[in-house]
């Protein structure tokens, strides 16, 4: 009893003491804090990627494919069993995209991948990143009227109405330029008349020739592009093309062209085109082959003048954008192909929204020659497996990987194997991190060690008393024992409720210090969530818990056995 | 003060009854020696006895011999008083008696019991519950209140759980105690709001709320001003008187040794008559 009454009696008598526990506050609330952030980093990351990704992904080295995937998915349906939710056929090639923005080329590099778009929002959460809530529901590659992206501010004017806007509008500067052109012509014809000089007048009505301004007239009398012209609209929409384009053609049995008709070596803003279908191809009217760009693809993430995070897209859905891949084949040809933007995909993850690109499968396996003209069937380049989610993804990943070998060319993943090195990577952060704060925590053990030992030195008197009054050497030591633990307790649990309750708020104090400081604290440009995600799981929190009262136990065994030593004569005469 | 005697009555009925043969021939010489205590103790027994004690201390590299074969005994309800000098090893002999420190040879008997080669666990229960202590300078526990130090050696011998089943018993008992040596207006005063006769007074409750049989002083009045010395030591006869208690005090002063029983006269480690 008296072990307790002395312990309390010292804690609270000697505050001091308390100063030698602030380091195991602050260890503890900063490994709870760092714990939090970083398991809800690695969730939401995993969250995502898993979304994103399927379960299983079975890939053909080949760019050509697997051309038997029937038989291979046959055989997976076999042997994963009832595990199997979804199964979905991927083609993905590289690729290059163009897009013209205010009349200037913008090329990136894309992953462009062909889904079926019955199949792939099975395996993955691919549907719920788009942004129009009926691609959502049910994915289709037509552009929409409109409501793109009804949760998303400032999100520019989209859809079939964009579309019929612009083209409208390119209708109208063609044919004031093209009245612009034949006054000038008709202005010069008279100025030739009156000089004298005169040529017949008939031709002006038909025949334009190409204006010494610069202008590119093409040959059926279509300007299609005026660079210093200065005929100029001011309302011409951001984002818009400067262009319309027909898609390229593609005959039935192959889809690789001449090269040299798709892609020169020196790719220029105008292709070769056929009269007939421009006949047809009415921009205000019909669409290109649907592509869903990745977020940032189309657009750049940045701040306004007024220090907000703005996305500034250069392309919508509505816009065409030009594709260029390779073909399949023995030897792959770079192919030009044009697409209408029909929907975003932002799935959070910079990786993948600044990289991928969704197109119909049987496009791109028709524009690559990916289907046998003999047979008709197609080829794929991965199958994709969802699995229940209580299944073993190693034990079934094993399992396909020992039915298709690698000599197959097929590789065989899990989701986890993909994104391996990047969940390493912060795993190992977490792991780093830990081990630094817990050191910072021995090393606040050995402030209480000093602490301690000079306490037990002011205490020497008290404990000769204790021991003459037949306090056994046990009991000494434990007086300052639970006195450690005592201090441990009150500082690991000040520590844990401190680091709570910053994880609790942690977003608000992000902004108060951002707002303190001017500093951003936590860059959403850079991180692409908008706030801090945090998880606490309860046994971490115990762990550090324990982990830090186990130091403060350990710093106080040693001043406690100087205690229970202590001879009693000795202590008694101490002053 | 009637619980008190009537607490320590049956313990003294055993340990008569455990006394061997030659202590009573002991007992039976100390009455023909003091004849005038006769009257009422005739048959009271040596119940602390010390044989040709020696202990030294060792100062770095010197060894400072302070008992040098030294013979004691403490008659069962009476007042013994150890008198020398500074430094004669008065406080050595008085904390071999208390087994607070072991001598280098001789033995130590309590009740015909010897007490000093005890495991230490048995020698710490015999200083919690047979023995008490006051010394010079009240070794109260600075933290605690009057109360709470009286109670600390009923801490010690409880666990906590019987300490808070017995806790108002316990705590009545240590009330009565702190009343009966004047200082019932000072229970939850700290030692440092108490004067240095209030401390003292609760130096001895706190001895002897466990009811001992022996109290062991050392110098009990050799801080205070000689008003509140006698004051203490009156306490302390009365006690004796009363109770019956067995009291082995350490002192300088003649006059205090003179109104002692038996008178002990250390010098040089060594006993003299």
């Amino acid at each position: 009893m008296y072990r307790w009454l002395l312990c309390w009696r010292y804690l609270r008598t000697r505050y001091i003491a308390l100063a030698s526990v602030v380091s195991v506050t602050l260890g503890v609330a900063t490994l709870i804090i760092v714990n939090s952030v970083m398991d809800g980093f690695t969730t939401e990351m995993q969250d995502r990627m898993h979304g994103i990704l399927s379960d299983i992904i079975i890939e053909s080295y080949s760019a050509n494919g697997l051309p038997n995937h029937e038989s291979f998915q046959e055989r997976i349906r076999q042997s994963v069993g009832e595990d199997l939710l979804g199964v979905t056929t991927v083609v993905h090639v590289p690729a290059m995209v163009t897009i013209n923005h205010r009349g200037e080329p913008i090329t990136k590099q894309l992953n462009l991948i062909g889904i079926d778009k019955e199949t792939y929002s099975q395996v993955s959460d691919f549907s719920k990143y788009l942004l129009h809530p009926e691609n959502r529901e049910k994915l289709t590659f037509l552009l929409k009227e409109g409501g793109y992206a009804p949760d998303r501010q400032n999100f520019p004017a989209a859809g079939w109405e964009y579309r019929r806007r612009v083209a409208a509008m390119k209708k109208r500067n063609f044919e004031l330029q093209q009245q612009f052109e034949i006054e000038r012509r008709r202005n010069e014809e008279l100025r030739k008349q009156i000089s004298g000089v005169g040529t017949s007048p008939s031709e002006t009505n038909h025949t334009i020739a190409p204006p010494s301004s610069g202008s590119v007239v093409a040959t059926d009398g279509t300007l299609v592009k005026e660079p210093e012209h200065g005929f100029q609209f001011p309302d011409f929409p951001m984002g818009g093309t400067g262009q319309h384009v027909p898609p390229v053609e593609f005959s039935n049995n192959n889809s690789v062209q001449p090269a040299e008709a798709l892609a020169g070596p020196a790719f220029d803003l105008i292709p070769s085109r056929d009269e007939d279908f421009a006949e047809q191809f009415d921009a205000a009217k019909d669409q290109h082959e649907g592509i869903i760009l990745g977020i940032s693809v189309g657009s750049q993430r940045g701040r306004n003048l007024h220090g907000e995070v703005e996305d500034y897209f250069y392309v919508q859905p509505g816009d065409d954008v030009m594709l260029t891949f390779p073909t399949a084949g023995e030897h792959p040809k770079a192919l030009n192909a044009h697409f209408t933007v029909v929907d975003f995909y932002e799935s959070g993850m910079s990786d993948y929204d600044s990289t991928f690109a969704f197109v119909p499968i049987e496009s791109l396996q028709r524009y690559r020659g990916m289907i046998d003209p003999a047979s008709g069937l197609s080829s794929v380049t991965s199958i994709q497996l969802k699995l229940h989610a209580g299944a073993d993804l190693n034990l079934v990943r094993d399992m396909l990987r020992a039915q298709f070998p690698m000599e197959l060319g097929v590789e065989v993943n899990s989701w986890r194997d993909l994104q391996g090195v990047l969940l390493a990577a912060v795993q190992m952060e977490t792991t780093i991190l830990n081990i630094l704060l817990f050191l910072i925590i021995a090393v606040a053990g050995f402030g209480i060690l000093a602490t301690f030992f000079m306490i037990v030195v002011e205490k020497t008197k008290d404990i000769g008393i204790l021991k003459s009054l037949g306090a056994s050497s046990v009991g000494v030591a434990s007086v300052f024992l639970g006195y450690g633990v005592l201090l441990g307790a009150f500082g690991a649990g000040v520590g844990a409720v401190a680091g709570l309750a910053f994880v609790a708020n942690i977003n608000m104090i992000a902004d108060c210090l951002e707002a303190v400081t001017g500093q951003e604290v936590f860059d959403p440009t850079v991180y692409y969530f908008d706030r801090i995600p945090t998880i606490v799981h309860p046994m971490m929190v115990v762990w550090v818990i324990i982990g830090a009262m186990l130091i403060a136990v350990l710093a106080s065994v040693l001043p406690s056995i100087r205690a229970a030593r202590m001879h009693p004569v000795e202590a008694l005469r101490y002053e | 003060m009637s619980s008190s005697a009537q607490s320590l009555g049956p313990r003294v009925q055993p340990r008569r009854r455990l006394s061997q043969p030659e202590m009573s021939a002991d007992a039976l010489r100390t009455a023909i020696e003091e004849p005038s205590a006769t009257h009422l103790r005739v048959a009271n027994p040596v119940i602390l006895e010390a044989q040709d004690l020696y202990k030294s201390y060792k100062r770095g590299k010197n060894t400072v011999p302070v008992l040098k074969g030294c013979n004691f005994s403490a008659t069962s309800g009476q007042i013994t008083a150890i008198l020398g000098q500074s430094g004669s090893g008065k406080s050595t002999l008085l904390h071999l008696l208390g087994t607070l420190d072991a001598p280098d040879q001789g033995e130590i008997y309590y009740d015909g019991q010897r007490i000093d080669n005890l495991p230490r666990r048995k020698r710490d229960s015999f200083r919690n519950s047979q023995l008490g202590m006051i010394f010079q300078f009240y070794h109260l526990l600075p933290e605690l209140s009057a109360l709470q130090n009286v109670l600390m050696p009923l801490m010690i011998q409880n666990g906590p759980l019987s300490f808070l089943r017995s806790r108002t018993e316990l705590k009545r008992q240590a009330t009565e105690l702190l009343t009966r040596v004047g200082l019932d207006h000072r229970l939850h005063h700290k030692p440092r709001e108490l004067s240095g006769g209030e401390m003292q007074r609760a130096a001895i409750a706190r001895a002897l709320v466990a009811s001992p049989q022996l109290l062991l002083a050392d110098e009990p009045t050799g801080n205070l001003d000689r008003q509140t010395g006698k004051q203490i030591l009156d306490v302390l006869y009365e006690l004796n008187r009363e109770d019956g208690l067995t009291i082995v005090m350490v002192t300088h002063d003649e006059q205090i040794a003179a109104q002692s029983d038996h008178v002990i006269r250390l010098a040089d480690g060594h006993i003299e008559f």
